[in-house]
C-alpha cells in the first residue's frame, strides 16, 4: 500500500523544524520507507491522533538514552526520565511535530492530545488498512523515528 | 509585571517563563487549560499583563478561552502560542481578540519579539 510523498514530506520537514528550533540538534533525515513488521523496538514514544480530512496516528519513538538527551535539550536542564515531566516533554515534541506538519498536508486536520508510551523495548504497531512511512532520523544524541500512519479519510 | 502562561503542556511553560524571564521583574502564574486559567484571572487582584494562550487543550481550548476573556476585558493583551498554522486558524484567532499569534516551534527571539510587539513598555 502507497502513501503520497504529499503526505510524508511536511512531517519530514516538520522534525527538522521542530528539532531544530527548540532543542538546537538537527536531524538528519534517511530515505523513508513502507513499513511492513513491527520489528524495530523502542523505549520512549510519543503518539498523536488525527481526525477530519486526515485519520491515523503519528509517532515519534526513542531509545531512552537518545531521548533522555533530546528532552534535556528541549528543557534546558536535567530531566528525570520517570518523571512526569519527562513524560509531558515527550508529548509536546510528538505535538509540535504533528502540529507543524497538519498546515502542509492539503487537508483540514485536527489532532488529539498525545499520549506517550514508555517501555523498554516496545514496538508499534500499524493499522493494516492504512500505510505506514517510518522517517529515519539521526542525530548528534543517537537516532530515533518518525513513523507515519496516517491517511485522506474519504 | 504579571504574566499568566495557559499550556496543557508543563513543558512548554517551563520553556517560556525561561524566555519571559528576560523581560525583567516578573511574576508567572499557570494554568493547564480555559477552565483553570479563568479561575486563576477570577482570583488574581489586579489582573495579568499578558495572557499567553495554547489552542489544543482539554476541559476548555484556547479560542473559547480568548472568547471569554474578551466578552469582559478588552484591552489585557493575549498572545496565542500554538502549532495550528493554517490561515483559518489564525483569522479566527485575530477576530476573537489576540493582539499576536505565535507558532510552535519558536526560537526565544522570536517569542520576545512578538510579546514586545503587545508591551510597548517592555520593547
Amino acid at each position: 500500500m502507497k502513501m503520497s510523498v504529499k503526505l510524508i514530506m511536511p512531517f519530514v520537514n516538520s522534525t527538522i523544524n521542530v528539532f531544530t528550533t527548540m532543542t538546537k540538534i538537527k536531524p538528519e533525515i534517511s530515505a523513508p520507507h513502507l513499513k511492513e513488521d513491527a520489528h524495530m523496538t523502542y523505549d520512549v514514544s510519543g503518539i498523536i491522533g488525527f481526525s477530519g480530512e486526515i485519520v491515523g496516528s503519528v509517532v515519534v519513538s526513542f531509545q531512552l538514552a537518545t531521548a533522555q538527551s533530546l528532552v534535556n535539550a528541549l528543557v534546558g536542564m536535567e530531566v528525570d526520565p520517570q518523571s512526569l515531566d519527562f513524560t509531558d516533554a515527550i508529548g509536546e515534541l510528538a505535538n509540535m511535530i504533528a502540529g507543524n506538519a497538519k498546515k502542509d498536508l492539503g487537508l483540514m486536520a485536527s489532532i488529539g492530545v498525545s499520549n506517550v508510551l514508555i517501555g523498554h523495548g516496545h514496538t508499534i504497531g500499524r493499522l493494516s488498512a492504512v500505510p505506514c512511512v517510518v522517517i529515519p532520523c539521526h542525530t548528534s544524541a543517537g537516532d530515533f523515528a518518525v513513523e507515519v500512519n496516517i491517511k485522506p479519510a474519504a | 509585571m504579571k504574566i499568566l502562561l495557559v499550556d496543557d503542556s508543563r513543558t512548554m511553560r517551563n520553556i517560556e517563563k525561561k524566555i519571559l524571564a528576560d523581560l525583567g521583574q516578573v511574576e508567572f502564574a499557570e494554568a493547564g487549560d480555559g477552565e483553570e486559567a479563568l479561575g486563576v484571572i477570577g482570583a488574581t487582584a489586579g489582573g495579568f499583563q499578558l495572557i499567553l494562550v495554547d489552542w489544543n487543550m482539554p476541559n476548555m481550548d484556547g479560542i473559547t478561552l480568548v472568547n471569554r476573556i474578551r466578552s469582559a476585558d478588552k484591552n489585557t493583551p493575549l498572545v496565542m502560542v500554538t502549532t495550528e498554522a493554517e490561515k483559518c486558524r489564525i483569522l479566527e484567532a485575530i477576530k476573537a481578540g489576540v493582539n499576536n499569534y505565535v507558532l510552535k516551534p519558536f526560537t526565544p527571539e522570536g517569542l520576545l519579539e512578538k510579546i514586545k510587539h503587545v508591551l510597548p513598555a517592555a520593547a
